[in-house]
């Protein structure tokens, strides 16, 4: 218990000490001591999750806690987790962690970036743990607003207008979860009187009319952060202009909030009209996926790139979750664990790139392998992961996922599916198109050659984030088995 | 036979891979040689001894899994095992991978010497072969999928080895992507077949009574049966990655990687795993399939000729042995799809046993042209010519090599094929033409090129071409000797479709139609290569048309560059990024701005001025008015 609270109690007390820092180094060795502490907690946390479900306890939801906050309206400050969140929990801390290493050249207005960066996180930690959808719902906004400042204030480019557009977009998202959420509190009766608390909910039996309204509701709420096609664009702009940690998070970890409420909000609490309505979603789930890896082919710009890559990426983990069943979901959790991974890699290699070449057109670079070996190889080894190389994490989660949607008969699933299975041949020819003209060929600037090598905290930010990639990549069991058993509760 | 032996021979070549791969920036080039053909060398030793131990126990040879562990698990019933399994074909091509690959990494520490990228190099080299020996060894489809993905990406990165040079990085991508085109069917073969039967077990696959199987023949989908369906998606895959017409084109570029990687990859080992594969489901295309396994006849017959002809045309001495190599898969797959089962199945025998001479063979023609290359610095065979004074030992074994492709007795290809001949005329006359015209293309062009680089006259060559160093030459002397003797073993005694001993004998007719269609191809090469001559230029010239069509390879890179270039890009990813941002997100900045405009003009409702606040009341009297009296007259 006193473990969930220290996953929201550290980030937030590394932000306020940060304000009394005197000066940037000061402010980053905080910063990195006190994500550190969270990453180790973290794993602390997968390690004690396993152990007590080795240990025979099947509860649903382990190291669950309530504090009564507003009895009056029902609402607790409810925290457990699953082997879902547990798995989303350490995602976060390793960006986090690898995101803190990956600002270190930040100077400007460096104590604001790194508390809004910190909050930021503190509000995914909140969101995983919590139970109760208020609660829930308050840490979801902690982790929207800071964005704005974040991209506004320190990013690049078109920043102001792809910060409001970015804010704009995902403020109408939480509006329709504003009133879902609500739908659902008014519409539930636990013991006489109404509950945000999902397991409590999870037990109640909505009428059809009822889901029927606040399942899209909720569903495209989330689906907005989950880029959910036609409503993705705020991504590319967002990301692009995002200075690099941002952009690792947001890509990271914050788009994942959105398959995660998907999942727990959506399909656990409203499963008849989930199964009634997933053809419309799976309908746009399927184009993003497809539409996001086209779309990609004629980007120049590397951010850009990776943001359509994105599009496409989470459009799989939406379309796998509409599969409503064990095996596609459990692909769609490693997805999203797997993505969040690569493309934090991803984002924080641009960024890496970016500071020497000043410049993110694919065609205005040229040979970097020659003169950065080591950003290079991980830019390879990143670009192999996207497209599902055997071996490293995006493997898994996509034949999971395939495997998963093939458990349906009727035409329609099996044409959806075999549209994003075709996914894997366009991101075939993007990655190497990139990977061909950034990377290969002739160096194509002289100044190039006196590029520095990659810096200790550049190798520190890399390293981590490639080893998870390729530890669930060669040995995904336990992370496979760990999400499947807390799957059960959801979709049975 | 131990496990853990057999284990040895794929995590040697993977150690390898990991230390040289780690350590590349700081060990010395002549360390990392030394640990990849060591691991390679061990690994090889225990390939031997679990062929001799496998073969030695009493028939029928079973299939034997000696390790499984669970990988994943996808549902209840379907999971996935990293295996090992022992039959027939797999430790036959266990030996072969170990033996080319020590063959081509020994070599490769002479040819690559003083490459920048030389420990990488050994790397990449140690990866594809831990990759291969994880493909063939594959207890289940699943596993072997992913070895096959890994071959393909050892490929990519071999082929890129020069990767400042914008034609390698080119064909890498080429490569990786029409394969990985090909696999995209491959994936979606598997999950049918996963899901009718419920594993991915190769065991219970194979099985010819597996009720789920023979259930899967009653299901059809637009008139064909599921798994008739999944076999031939299975099959695309299998014809992706060993260059089966259409989906050859990227074999032929990708000779722009180091010729000791064409040699292992892209002739002796990689480019055979489409016919492994299809060898390896061959129960169920034989007995429940058997409209698959005609697929597979066919395109092995028609790339078996097409690459025949083109071969007779092209200059760069690495492509004439790639499209010679697509032409001898040709046969191996020919040979699969015409053959039955158990004492029916002369063509699987003779496919794996063509598969095998054919690795030595091919390896060896490779590393004799690289030594020809290294010598020459050029791969167009017009300016090579009189080589055999300088290299008289490479000509020597390239010789031996152009005799065993062209099927010329003793030497390995001439049995091997022979049995092919044999197979494909007890079944179908059509297709037993078809290869005995391929036969004679084979001599002609193979002595097209034997004659034209060791005979014809000299070059001016700017400085003497100098013989290879014994580092190469050696390599090149042991797969000499073995495309004489790998043809002695009697390979029906081990290697046959139910592992019960099929007895084969030379079918004397076919032999001498095939020697006599060799030797004539063999003298007309002779005619007009052995000497500097103009009547090649004459003859091309009068049929120029048709000849430019040939050697331009029927134009189909450029129809796959129209498709992939103006149709996909410039009609479908181009328009699309358009519409995304024109029109979807065109409709959320509308939206914004649309919000901004209307409350631009709503706030003038709340300007402050006390003559428009009386306007507004005017007006909204005046409408009021108006509608009441509407209202009340109606």
């Amino acid at each position: 218990m006193t473990l969930l609270l220290a996953l929201i109690l550290v980030p937030a007390l590394t932000a306020l000490a940060i304000v009394f820092a005197g000066n940037s180094k000061q402010v980053k060795i905080l910063s990195a001591a006190g994500m550190s502490i969270q990453l180790l907690q973290s794993v602390y946390l997968l390690y004690a999750f396993l152990a007590e479900r080795s240990s025979g306890n099947t509860e649903p939801v382990l190291f669950y806690n309530r504090f009564a906050w507003y009895s009056s309206l029902h609402i607790s400050f409810d925290i457990g987790v699953d082997g879902i969140s547990v798995a989303m929990i350490v995602l976060t801390a390793i960006v986090i962690f690898t995101g803190i290493f990956a600002s270190w050249e930040v100077e400007e207005q460096y104590k604001e970036f790194f508390i809004s960066l910190i909050v930021l996180a503190t509000g995914v930690f909140g969101f995983f743990i919590s139970l109760d959808l208020f609660v829930m719902f308050l840490f979801f906004e902690l982790a929207v607003i800071p964005m704005y400042l974040l991209i506004g204030i320190w990013g690049s480019g078109k920043k102001e207008y792809s910060a409001m557009k970015l804010t704009l977009m995902l403020m109408a998202g939480s509006a329709l979860l504003v009133v879902g959420i609500l739908g659902i509190y008014f519409h539930s009766n636990v013991n006489g009187h109404h509950s945000f608390n999902i397991l409590e909910l999870s037990g109640q039996q909505f009428g059809i009319d009822m889901q029927r309204i606040f399942f899209p509701l909720t569903f495209i709420g989330f689906g907005v952060i989950g880029a959910l096609f036609p409503f993705h664009t705020w991504s590319p702009d967002g990301h692009s202009s995002a200075p690099t940690a941002v952009s690792m998070l947001h890509a990271g970890v914050l788009m994942k909030l959105g398959g995660y409420g998907c999942l727990k909000v959506a399909i656990w609490l409203m499963p008849q009209a989930a199964h009634e309505l997933a053809w419309i979603f799976l309908i746009l789930t399927s184009i993003s996926v497809i539409y996001g890896a086209l779309g990609v082919i004629s980007q120049t710009d590397l951010k850009y790139i990776n943001a359509y890559s994105s599009v496409s990426h989470c459009g799989l983990v939406l379309f796998a979750l509409l599969m409503l069943n064990k095996t596609a979901t459990n692909g769609a959790v490693i997805q999203m664990i797997s993505h969040g991974l690569m493309t934090a890699l991803f984002f924080a290699l641009i960024g890496m790139l970016y500071s020497r070449t000043h410049t993110r057109t694919v065609h205005e670079m040229g040979g970097l392998m020659k003169v950065l070996p080591f950003l290079s190889v991980c830019y390879v080894i990143a670009g192999l992961a996207s497209l599902g190389l055997p071996g490293l994490s995006g493997f898994v989660a996509e034949m999971t996922i395939f495997v998963g949607a093939f458990q349906h008969t009727d035409w329609f699933h099996r044409f959806i599916t075999i549209i994003a299975i075709s996914s894997i041949v366009v991101t075939a020819v993007y990655i190497l198109r990139v990977v061909g003209t950034l990377l290969m060929g002739p160096v194509k600037n002289e100044t190039y050659l006196k590029f520095h090598q990659a810096t200790w905290y550049e190798k520190l930010a890399t390293v981590t984030l490639i080893a998870g990639i390729i530890i669930i990549g060669i040995a995904p069991l336990w992370l496979s088995d760990m999400i499947m058993e807390s799957l059960g509760a959801i979709l049975d | 036979m131990s496990s853990t032996l057999t284990i040895l021979i794929l995590l040697l070549p993977f150690a390898a891979f990991v230390f040289n791969g780690l350590l590349s920036a700081k060990l010395p080039h002549r360390v990392a040689g030394w640990i990849a053909v060591g691991a390679i060398g061990i690994s090889t030793i225990l390939a031997w001894k679990t062929a001799a131990a496998y073969f030695s126990q009493s028939t029928p040879y079973t299939k034997q899994l000696v390790f499984s562990a669970t990988w994943l698990r996808f549902t209840d019933t379907l999971q996935v095992d990293m295996g090992i399994l022992l039959d027939p074909i797999s430790v036959m091509m266990l030996v072969v991978i170990t033996t080319v690959s020590l063959m081509v990494f020994a070599y490769s520490t002479s040819y690559m010497l003083g490459e920048k990228g030389y420990v990488r190099y050994f790397a990449f080299l140690s990866l594809f072969s831990f990759s291969m020996l994880g493909l063939v060894a594959a207890g289940n489809l699943f596993q072997l999928y992913m070895f096959w993905e890994l071959v393909g990406v050892s490929s990519y990165l071999l082929i890129g080895y020069y990767y400042d040079k914008p034609e390698a990085v080119a064909a890498a991508k080429k490569a990786f992507i029409v394969t990985r085109f090909a696999d995209f069917g491959f994936l979606v073969g598997i999950l049918v077949l996963s899901y009718y039967t419920g594993t991915f077990d190769f065991i219970t696959l194979t099985n010819p009574e597996n009720p789920a199987i023979t259930s899967m023949t009653g299901i059809s989908f637009m008139g064909i049966s599921v798994l008739t369906w999944a076999l031939v998606l299975i099959f695309m895959g299998g014809a992706g990655k060993s260059a089966m017409f259409p989906l050859h084109i990227w074999l032929p570029d990708a000779m722009e990687g180091p010729t000791p990687v064409s040699a292992l990859i892209h002739a002796a080992t990689m480019v055979v795993a489409g016919v492994f594969l299809v060898a390896r489901m061959f129960p169920v295309f034989v007995f429940h399939a058997p409209a698959a396994l005609a697929v597979v006849a066919f395109i092995g017959a028609f790339t078996l000729l097409f690459a025949a002809v083109i071969a007779c045309t092209q200059t760069d001495i690495k492509r004439i042995l790639a499209f010679s190599t697509m032409s001898q898969i040709g046969y191996m797959m020919l040979a699969l799809g015409v053959s039955g089962y158990a004492s029916d199945s002369l063509g699987f025998t003779a496919s794996m046993f063509h598969l095998f001479t054919h690795a030595f063979f091919k390896a060896l023609l490779f590393l004799g042209a690289g030594s020809v290359i290294h010598a020459l610095n050029t791969n167009d065979i017009r300016g090579m010519g009189g080589l055999r004074k300088h290299q008289p030992i490479t000509h020597v074994l390239f010789l031996i090599a152009c005799l065993a492709i062209a099927g010329i007795p003793p030497f390995a290809g001439f049995l091997s094929k022979d049995e092919i001949l044999a197979a494909t005329l007890a079944t179908n006359t059509f297709y037993f033409g078809i290869a005995t015209l391929a036969a004679a293309l084979t001599a002609f062009y193979m002595f097209r090129l034997y004659f034209t680089v060791f005979w014809n006259s000299e070059r001016n060559y700017e400085h003497s071409p100098h013989e290879s160093p014994a580092g190469m030459l050696v390599p090149m002397g042991i797969l000499g000797v073995g495309s004489i003797a790998a043809g002695l073993i009697p390979f029906g005694r081990f290697v046959t479709s139910d592992g019960q001993p099929l007895k084969t004998h030379l079918h004397m007719p076919v032999a001498i139609i095939s020697v006599t269609v060799a030797l004539v191809g063999i003298g007309v090469a002779w005619f007009f290569y052995k000497k500097q001559s103009d009547v090649p230029q004459k003859i091309t010239a009068s049929i120029g048309g048709l000849y430019q069509t040939v050697y331009r390879k029927f134009y189909i890179d450029e129809l796959y560059l129209f498709i992939t270039k103006r149709i996909i890009f410039n009609l479908i990813a181009k328009p699309l990024a358009w519409f995304d941002r024109q029109v979807i997100d065109g409709f959320m900045n509308f939206t914004a701005s649309a919000t901004n405009r209307i409350s631009a003009e709503l706030k003038e409702f709340q300007s402050g001025q006390l003559q428009k606040y009386a306007y507004i009341f005017l007006a909204g009297v005046l409408i009021l008015v108006v509608a009441l009296l509407y209202t009340g007259l109606n």
